[in-house]
């Protein structure tokens, strides 16, 4: 069975699904009902509207307005330091843990404020999953790394199953259905990370979030990485840092060019579906990037 | 100065002042090398002379005989045995919980403007002669309640909490952040991570740094001379009472002079430094092995 054969239903039929479909806040109104029918005018995820991060008393992204749409694969590129990664995540939350951040302007998911006051980022966290540069796994079984937040979030029932179906979400089951139980460090490179991503769709979030998920891999492992980015969008909202214009042009769908301004402050120059920016570039620093001339 | 530009003719064999600052370096590093031979030394003089005075004590009737009922009398060392191991396991139970709080604390929940005074706080504790943790229970708990192994056992557990703790840290800022990183990712609250993460991850060294604890606070003898010396001769097990104990029996046996009584605290001396040693080396091994284990 491959990942496209599965029931695209299934998800928002389990009450597991439901739950985390529902609310940002326990008192918040519903977010829309999705409609499938009308999935050809793309629903907007992420609505970011002049953004800019601070740490401290620096400034490292600015002016940022951008509309991130649903089960699209969406790639931030640019040169080191423009505020890719820093921007990827803001989208959920993770850098709220570094000390002098503070954020300006507005990032709606969904409609809702996701730094406002009613936003807890444990439930942010919950819907937008992310995956990391360097692959992270626990130091646990296999099935006990993509076990691990379905038990701490109470989807206790059904739960082999659930692995089962990340596993195989994250092309990995083949390759690990007789080792479930032995240890995720020894699996390669490759494998780690797609185990990384099957944690993160364990849990049914509807945005995965992968922070230049393939630097760290070699060719191969990273076109498993990628083909599985195309088997991914079909069912989530997809977003990934990449310092690699090839692999935005193989996976991605819109792509967003940041870079640093005069003031050295990330911010975004352009943004477009990908065959566009790649072939008719408006900005001509975008021109320069993707030519080779910068960066 | 000597000559600026080297003689080309001349051979290369120490010139100038170098034989001289040569000689110097070689010096001090003697100095260095028998410093640490002296301390080595001291150890090893240490163990053989305990072993040498205590092993022959050893037998039987010594491991699990009472205490000499009178001053000089003949007798076994059993039911402080016995009170070492319980006031240990208590002391370190209680120690291993507010150890462990204090280092989650520290590492998970404070910030760092709050963290390093208590960390200054907790390196001062352990630093406190541990006569006063005597002291201070003796005038909390001893003056109103008699004296008790439990009082001795929170006694201990004073001087052992800053060791688990300051140990327990260590362990807990080995777990790579990039597993927190991953756990906060999925959207499980904090505390469930650190039980379910951050502690597996840092388990081997907390059981090492129990341990450690334990076989540290199972000599110490300052905290129960005011809490835990009055007791009989026979096993005590209950910890409202004062529990008979190794090393205030050491110090007893050796008061008291007659050749016999001393060969015996010889005796429960080797068998204090030997579990000590032992447990020590143990749980250095156990903490190098789980830590390898877990790719650390």
């Amino acid at each position: 069975m491959t990942f496209s054969d599965l029931p695209t239903e299934l998800a928002r039929d389990t009450p597991v699904a439901a739950y985390g479909r529902v609310r940002l806040t326990p008192r918040a109104q519903s977010a829309p009902v999705p409609d499938r029918r009308a999935e050809i005018v793309r629903e907007v995820v992420f609505d970011a509207h002049d953004v800019s991060v601070d740490y401290g008393a620096k400034r490292a992204l600015d002016g940022v307005t951008m509309k991130i749409e649903r089960n699209l694969a969406t790639a931030l590129i640019g040169p080191s330091g423009c505020g890719k990664s820093t921007f990827l995540r803001c989208l959920n939350r993770m850098n709220d843990s570094i000390p002098n951040f503070s954020l300006g302007g507005d990032l709606r998911y969904f409609g809702h404020d996701l730094y406002g006051p009613r936003a807890n980022r444990v439930e942010v966290r919950r819907r937008i999953g992310m995956v990391f540069q360097k692959p992270n796994p626990f130091p646990k079984s296999i099935y006990d790394n993509v076990a691990w937040a379905p038990r701490n979030l109470g989807m206790r029932q059904g739960l082999n199953e659930r692995v089962e179906k990340a596993l195989r979400g994250a092309a990995l089951w083949d390759e690990v259905k007789d080792r479930l139980k032995q240890s995720a460090l020894g699996l390669s490179g490759g494998q780690q990370q797609r185990l990384c991503i099957a944690r993160a769709i364990a849990v049914e979030p509807d945005v995965v979030l992968l922070d230049e998920p393939a630097s760290a891999l070699d060719p191969i492992a990273t076109a498993s990485i990628e083909d599985l980015i195309h088997q991914l969008k079909l069912r989530y909202t997809i977003v990934i840092v990449t310092h690699n214009m090839q692999q935005a042009m193989r996976v991605a769908d819109r792509t967003a060019f940041f870079s640093l301004d005069e003031q050295r402050t990330g911010t975004l120059i352009e943004y477009a579906d990908t065959k566009q920016l790649f072939s008719r570039p408006s900005d001509s620093r975008t021109r320069d990037y993707i030519t080779g001339q910068f960066g | 100065m000597s000559a600026i530009t080297p003689d080309p003719a001349h051979a290369l064999t120490p010139s100038g002042n170098l034989a001289r600052r040569l000689r110097v370096s070689l010096a001090i590093q003697g100095l260095a090398v028998s410093a640490a031979a002296l301390a080595a030394a001291i150890l090893f003089i240490l163990v053989g002379f305990t072993v040498v005075k205590g092993i022959g004590a050893l037998s039987w009737s010594f491991l699990t005989g009472n205490l000499p009922a009178a001053t000089g009398q003949a007798g076994g060392i059993g039911p402080a045995l016995v009170g070492t191991a319980e006031l240990a396991l208590m002391a370190g139970i209680i120690s291993v919980i507010l150890g462990v709080l204090t280092a989650l604390f520290l590492t998970e929940f404070a910030s760092p403007r709050v963290a390093s005074p208590v960390r200054l706080m907790l390196d001062l504790l352990a630093g406190l002669p541990t006569i006063l943790a005597g002291v201070f229970i003796y005038g909390l708990v001893v003056s109103r309640f008699g004296q008790s192994g439990i009082a001795a056992a929170i006694a201990l557990a004073m001087v052992m909490t800053p060791l688990v703790a300051r140990a327990t840290l260590e362990s807990l800022q080995r777990v790579p952040e990039t597993w927190r990183d991953a756990a906060s990712a999925l959207g499980v609250s904090h505390w469930r991570t650190v039980l379910t993460v951050v502690l597996p991850g840092a388990a081997s060294g907390i059981t090492t740094a129990a341990i450690l604890a334990v076989a540290r606070g199972a000599g110490e003898t300052a905290p129960l001379l005011f809490t835990s010396s009055l007791y009989g001769n026979g096993v005590q097990l209950n910890p409202m009472h004062a529990l008979p104990n190794i090393p205030l029996e050491i110090y007893t046996l050796i008061e008291t002079g007659y050749p016999q009584s001393v060969s015996m605290a010889w005796g429960a001396a080797f068998l204090l430094m030997a579990t000590i040693l032992l447990v020590n080396i143990g749980a250095r091994i156990l903490l190098r092995r789980g830590e390898r284990k877990r790719g650390l």
